[in-house]
């Protein structure tokens, strides 16, 4: 029987890969990953899990040691945030190179400067084109849910590739939310214990990885590398739908939330995605048909799935928690646009950037956002993208 | 079995990771193109003590079923340690 | 006339016949870096693997679709291989606890090039060595960033020209001493710290095997003759190796368990110009520069010795009183 319990979400992430029979971990503390970090060692300290856990000196080393385990074979584990992830950024794309099923959880958090240790999406961001498979949670259920599906999805001979998880700092890392996990007996049929590699570092078969390549083969590695990548979202899907076969819960690359109706739809990704829920039911209650579109899955970039959301739509309202500093706006909004060119009828895209380093995104700000846009759309003077909120 | 991979490879044939995985196959590339001099044993001077094959950076000196050494011109490259070593002088350098 | 007083004439029967490191790569002619892995892999035997960092053997031996290695072997970046090696232990120690792998004693090694080991990598290095994994570190030092150009590094010695610390009207080159990695290592407590060079194979292969019977960190900082870097003749690899330990620039010694013993000894240093007079990399240097070289040997060379004939070992002083 799952029991259900009330648990700070940075914990129950920390639990739920400690029933996952992770081989090694190697961690190094950033606020706000930390809890995970200590909660973790808290766990195989007790024996709860039969863990190397590697107490690296920097997040470099860190994601090099879980390469290095992840090559002889072992399931490999480890969590960052904002400057760690720009630390690892130098390794990321090697790692989804040589095909190392490695599962990282990103507690997202404002990369500096000015250093800020709040929550905003400026350092998964970056890391956008690393090959990583990057998923976003929403509240401490999918946190747990996500980090157990990680390691199916990673270790899956269809994929072979690292997934990032991305947990919110402090707005979602540091809730105290009620939970439910599932049995051990479960999660061990749902994920096997041992895994089971395609190569391993071991002289009983040799193996060479990350051997260097010239011009003549580099970029058919690279179009491998793409085309692994975006078939992936296959074999996630059928992890999913095994999710949900298995425990009840349901998960989708792109959710959605009254949408049916709507010519009017908000997007956003990560745990703000609760609050815009309420505020488009504000904005129902008060008679405009408005719906939500809610992105899970950032890379390998569900195409079909999010024109399918929005066919209906005349005016998309994209969230963004990150800027592309000179460029156009925010990172989601940049893809979306792109994503939507070729459509035969494109809806008009506006985008807000919100919720940096931390700043609180209230209901009553999405039902502004959401107001303003459909005035602006109407006096066709939307802008293309704004700050939200900033003092002028 | 292997499969027989034409060079370049196609992008689906490229494999896994990048990963190698047949040991030592830089044996296929012959270095000895290289050389401008090769390396020649007067075996009436060898007296069998190996330095030859110890300090080649090749590793492609062995020793035959006399006992004598010699190089494997495949994979010499000429750098000369080996006649430089030998106490007795039994090797010299050649011009190719 | 060059001695190998300590050089066993049965020395081939010593080694593993079997080439880890084979034929086909494509070091420069004469590489002393390549002989050395080729010794080293030798010692270490087939129950090995090997974390490499970029650097001159990573290229030489790894141009996919081939490989020069016959051990496993992984490369990720540059700075990493110590990092990479951790997770290598780390992993095998977990698999063979849970069965997962044979339950048989495999050797993790991390090679780096002075670059690797002791300027970008210095970090991983002294993070790996401090948390006590088992893990051999070997440092191939031929003193400076060769696979990029021989660039200076912190491994490079006083004097010697490199194109980033280059002899000119208003500078001898490099002008700092080599950093003194070995010493990191023992204050980092490493149970089996050494320096070796090929041109004393016995040793080298000796020290490899020594180390790698240590059940924790080791140390091997192997001196790796680079004629092209250097200017030098390429047949002159091992002999500018001996000279190296015959005038004192390179002198082999170990240090088990923080004790100090020489293992390759000269009875008298040979004055410096015999090492330097046959590289290009040293030819600008005037007799007051050669002056400041020689001073600086005869510091390292009796700063060893005071170490040697003074320092105790770890074990040693947990016993001593007063």
């Amino acid at each position: 029987m799952a029991k259900r319990v009330g648990m700070e979400v940075a914990i129950a992430a920390a639990e739920a890969v400690g029933m996952c029979n992770v081989d090694v971990a190697a961690c190094y503390p950033i606020t706000p990953q930390s809890h995970i970090a200590e909660h973790l060692s808290d766990i195989v300290a007790d024996g709860r899990s039969d863990t190397e856990y590697i107490t690296v000196e920097s997040e470099h080393s860190a994601i090099s040691a879980v390469m290095g385990a992840s090559g002889t074979g072992a399931r490999a584990y480890t969590a960052t945030s904002s400057q760690g992830l720009m630390l690892m950024h130098e390794i990321l794309p090697i790692v989804s190179a040589m095909r190392l099923p490695i599962c990282i959880a990103v507690a997202n958090r404002a990369v500096s400067g000015p250093l800020n240790i709040l929550n905003d999406h400026s350092d998964i961001m970056p890391q956008r084109d690393a090959g990583w498979i990057v998923m976003f949670t929403e509240n401490g259920q999918e946190a747990v849910d996500m980090s157990i599906q990680s390691f199916k999805i990673a270790e899956r001979e269809d994929v072979m590739l690292p997934v990032a998880v991305n947990i919110d700092g402090f707005q979602l890392t540091h809730m105290v939310e009620p939970i439910e996990f599932p049995d051990q007996k479960d999660v061990n049929k749902f994920l096997p214990p041992a895994r089971k590699p395609y190569a391993t570092l071991h002289p009983d078969k040799v193996v060479t990885m990350g051997a260097f390549a010239m011009s003549d083969i580099f970029s058919e590695m690279m179009k491998a590398k793409n085309e692994v990548l975006k078939n992936s979202k296959k074999a996630i899907l059928e992890v999913w739908d095994e999710w949900e076969r298995m425990f009840g819960r349901r998960y989708r690359p792109i959710e959605t939330h009254r949408t049916d109706d709507a010519e009017v739809l908000l997007v956003t990704m990560g745990s703000m995605g609760e609050t815009a829920e309420i505020a488009v039911d504000e904005m129902r209650d008060k008679g405009v048909p408005v719906g939500l579109v809610k992105i899970r899955l950032w890379r390998p970039f569900p195409f079909e799935e999010f024109k399918d959301a929005v066919k209906k739509a005349k005016l998309l309202i994209v969230t963004d928690r990150a800027v592309s500093f000179g460029g156009p706006g925010g990172p989601v909004f940049s893809e979306i646009k792109s994503a939507l060119y070729h459509e035969k009828n494109r809806p008009v895209i506006c985008d807000y950037i919100i919720g940096l380093g931390g700043r609180d995104v209230a209901v009553s700000d999405f039902v502004t956002m959401m107001e303003q846009a459909i005035k602006d759309n109407e006096k066709d003077t939307i802008k293309e993208y704004e700050f939200y909120g900033v003092t002028e | 079995m292997k499969k027989e991979k034409k060079w370049p490879e196609a992008w689906h044939e490229v494999n896994v990771g990048a990963m190698v995985f047949e040991p030592c196959s830089a044996r296929e590339y012959h270095t000895g193109s290289w050389k401008a001099r090769r390396p020649v044993w007067d075996n009436t001077r060898c007296i069998k003590c190996g330095l030859c094959y110890i300090f080649c950076p090749e590793g492609c000196i062995s020793q035959n079923e006399e006992g004598f050494f010699e190089a494997d011109l495949n994979y010499c490259k000429g750098c000369g340690i080996c006649a430089h070593e030998c106490w007795p002088k039994a090797i010299t350098m050649q011009e190719e | 006339m060059n001695t190998v007083s300590n050089f066993d004439l049965f020395a081939p029967r010593l080694a593993d016949k079997n080439e880890y490191f084979s034929q086909g790569h494509r070091a420069c002619q004469g590489c002393g870096e390549a002989l050395a892995v080729r010794l080293i892999c030798k010692a270490l035997g087939e129950d090995t693997i090997i974390s490499n960092a970029t650097g001159c053997m990573e290229i030489v031996s790894s141009m996919y679709p081939n490989t020069a290695w016959g051990v496993p072997w992984i490369h990720v970046a540059f700075e990493n291989a110590a990092a990479v090696g951790s997770g290598v232990e780390a992993g095998l120690k977990a698999l063979r606890r849970k069965g997962r792998i044979p339950d048989r004693y495999i050797k993790c090694v991390a090679m780096a090039g002075d670059g690797g080991t002791m300027d970008i990598g210095l970090q991983a290095l002294s993070g790996a060595m401090e948390r006590g994994h088992d893990l051999l570190f070997v440092c191939l030092d031929n003193e400076a960033y060769m696979n990029t150009g021989i660039q200076r590094s912190s491994g490079t010695p006083m004097g010697a020209s490199t194109t980033t610390s280059p002899a000119g009207k208003f500078s001898y080159g490099q002008k700092t001493w080599k950093k003194n990695v070995p010493e990191i290592m023992v204050a980092h407590r490493v149970p089996y710290v050494a320096t070796a060079c090929p041109s004393y194979p016995i040793d080298l292969m000796n020290k490899v095997k020594k180390a790698r019977e240590v059940k924790g960190p080791s140390y091997i900082h192997c001196f790796s003759v680079c004629p092209t870097g250097w200017r030098a003749a390429s047949d002159l690899t091992v002999s500018l190796g001996r000279l190296a330990v015959e005038t004192g620039m390179f002198p082999l010694y170990e240090v088990e368990d923080g004790k100090y013993s020489f293992t390759i000894q000269p009875e008298e240093l040979r004055p410096v110009e015999d090492y330097l007079k046959h590289q290009g990399r040293f030819r600008h240097l005037t007799s007051e520069t050669i002056a400041m070289i020689q001073d600086g040997i005869y510091q390292e060379i009796n700063n060893l010795q005071d170490k040697v004939d003074n320092l105790h070992s770890w074990s040693e002083l947990k016993q001593k009183k007063g």
